[in-house]
């Protein structure tokens, strides 16, 4: 009887803590739409942030994320394939992945001031290639880690099986190993990317914000991020509306991109 | 004249993994002969499918193994090497496309049927498309598979069966025309269905081809092959025709455990 009972008692715990888990989740989601849906307007998507639109902040945030997305694949790919395939698993191997860990769960404030030191304070203006830098350094270990661990999903009788047939080593690699982790590799490209758009820190000081429409990265940078955090902080009531509408569309965006990554990979394995 | 009908020779062959402090092979000596298939049988860790991993070198895929005697590779023009001294790329993948290998389970490639038997031709620069077609279709035809797969050719191969993806799998080996194909339990992932469709298949195979098997399947090895060699912890114990082997062997391990008294 005893057991039967410790038993309920777990079940119930554990039936807590995931209500009140998910309930906070909730929570979080039914205030921005109650707050952030009423705020909304056509104006808000046509107008850049002078004239209280979002436009122009919208077009800046995507901008450097993709830029970011850009430099941050081929490369974090790169040195994926490099600890997976070539390294041998070795002493070095085994440093740079660790390495790789810890600059996941690298602050991203701490990147925000690292780029500022070399990419903002010499030149003395905040700038978009500076925020899209800071963007691509919190990518790359999302995405070597990824690239690293897809791969080790192949199973090593497809590169046997490659080489057996007379590939080198190389072209196995390009045209079989990578093919058969794409799916895994494209769905964490997305899911770094929906973290990545969302970031406020790293671009705080390097972008910083800018209420016109430009796409002329060596000036302060439109970011939707920033732009919450300093509209949230304003007195009028305007400005605070447009913040939760823009938190609203933030948190919309990421969720879709979220639900597209995982949707992706769900289909696949149907197959 | 007596290496008119070799396919291949292994001579006091000793292979040591990296790493390993004791060695895998005890200088093994094994002739595979032309157009006949060999059976490797013996228990788990005797050394089988690292023996057959010497013959292409596909244990290269790592490095720091160390090699030591012979392997002679006669090729139907008339020349030989010793498979051992191969120590560039180019000259390994020759090797490999001429020593095929198919593995325990079925490795079919991310990509359509047809792409998959026209990858290694691909690999040894075949591009014409009218060539590669004919010789795609030769080569499932030649795997018995020509007539389950001709209406889908464009169809990924991971749609496949099990047993028909290990056909594909030969169909892309045979399509390079190989001298030899070295099978390593090709079928101990398949139903007995399958199983009987791939023994078939290699039975006819052996037309063409040189084959060496290694199975855990007695049955198979009496059925299939016409030498046995049975391996016990790295070393040959005893080589002889298939029937001798299961009938009369001279060797007392030998009998021991094609009677399954021990293994």
């Amino acid at each position: 009887m005893n057991r039967l009972l410790l038993n309920k008692i777990i079940l119930l715990l554990s039936i807590t803590s995931a209500v009140i888990g998910i309930g906070f989740l909730f929570w979080i989601l039914i205030t921005l739409a109650y707050k952030g849906i009423d705020s909304i307007h056509v104006t808000t998507f046509t107008n850049d942030l002078v004239n209280g639109g979002i436009r122009n902040l919208l077009v800046g945030q995507f901008t450097m994320a993709l830029l970011a997305t850009l430099i941050a694949v081929p490369l974090g790919m790169m040195a994926g394939i490099y600890l997976r395939e070539y390294s041998g698993g070795g002493k070095l191997a085994r440093v740079l992945r660790n390495l790789n860990d810890v600059m996941m769960s690298a602050p991203s404030i701490v990147i925000g001031v690292f780029v500022y030191a070399f990419m903002v304070a010499p030149f003395n203006t905040y700038n978009g290639w500076a925020g899209s830098a800071a963007l691509a350094i919190m990518m790359i270990p999302i995405i070597v880690s990824t690239t690293d661990n897809m791969l080790s999903l192949v199973p090593q009788e497809l590169r046997e099986a490659g080489i057996a047939l007379g590939g080198s080593k190389h072209k196995i690699i390009i045209q079989i190993v990578l093919r058969s982790a794409k799916i895994g590799i494209t769905t964490g490209v997305l899911l770094s990317f929906a973290r990545i758009i969302g970031e406020t820190a790293p671009l705080l000081f390097t972008s910083a914000n800018n209420q016109f429409f430009t796409m002329d990265m060596n000036e302060q940078f439109p970011s939707l991020t920033v732009s919450i955090y300093n509209l949230a902080t304003y007195p009028d009531e305007q400005s605070r509306e447009l913040a939760w509408a823009a938190s609203f569309i933030l948190t919309v965006i990421v969720l879709a991109i979220n639900l597209l990554g995982r949707y992706a990979t769900r289909s696949k394995k149907g197959k | 004249m007596e290496q008119n009908n070799m396919a291949m020779k292994v001579e006091n062959l000793t292979f040591t993994y990296p790493g390993a402090a004791a060695v895998s092979l005890k200088s093994v000596t094994l002739p595979i002969e032309r157009n006949k298939i060999t059976a490797l049988i013996g228990p788990s860790g005797c050394g089988k499918s690292t023996l057959l991993r010497c013959m292409n070198r596909i244990h290269d895929v790592y490095s720091g193994n160390k090699y030591e005697g012979k392997i002679t590779l006669y090729t139907r023009s008339g020349e030989k090497q010793n498979v051992l001294e191969l120590k560039k790329e180019n000259e390994l993948i020759a090797l490999r496309q001429t020593v095929g290998m198919i593995f325990q389970k079925p490795t079919p490639f991310p990509m359509s049927i047809f792409d998959n038997v026209a990858y290694g031709l691909k690999l040894s620069g075949i591009k014409n498309k009218t060539e590669l077609q004919g010789r795609v279709e030769k080569a499932l035809k030649g795997a018995a598979i020509w007539e389950e797969t001709k209406d889908r050719l464009n169809d990924s191969a991971m749609g496949l069966s099990g047993g028909q993806q290990q056909r594909l799998c030969i169909a892309r080996a045979v399509a390079l025309k190989p001298e030899v194909l070295l099978f390593d339990e090709p079928t101990s992932a398949l139903d007995p269905i399958s199983t009987g469709a791939i023994e078939e298949l290699i039975a006819e195979l052996k037309s063409e081809i040189s084959v060496a098997i290694v199975t855990h399947n007695m049955q198979q090895a009496s059925r299939l092959s016409d030498y046995t060699a049975f391996m016990y912890l790295g070393e040959l114990i005893e080589f002889d025709k298939t029937e001798t082997i299961f009938l009369n062997p001279a060797n007392k391990m030998t009998e021991d455990y094609v009677t399954g008294r021990f293994g």
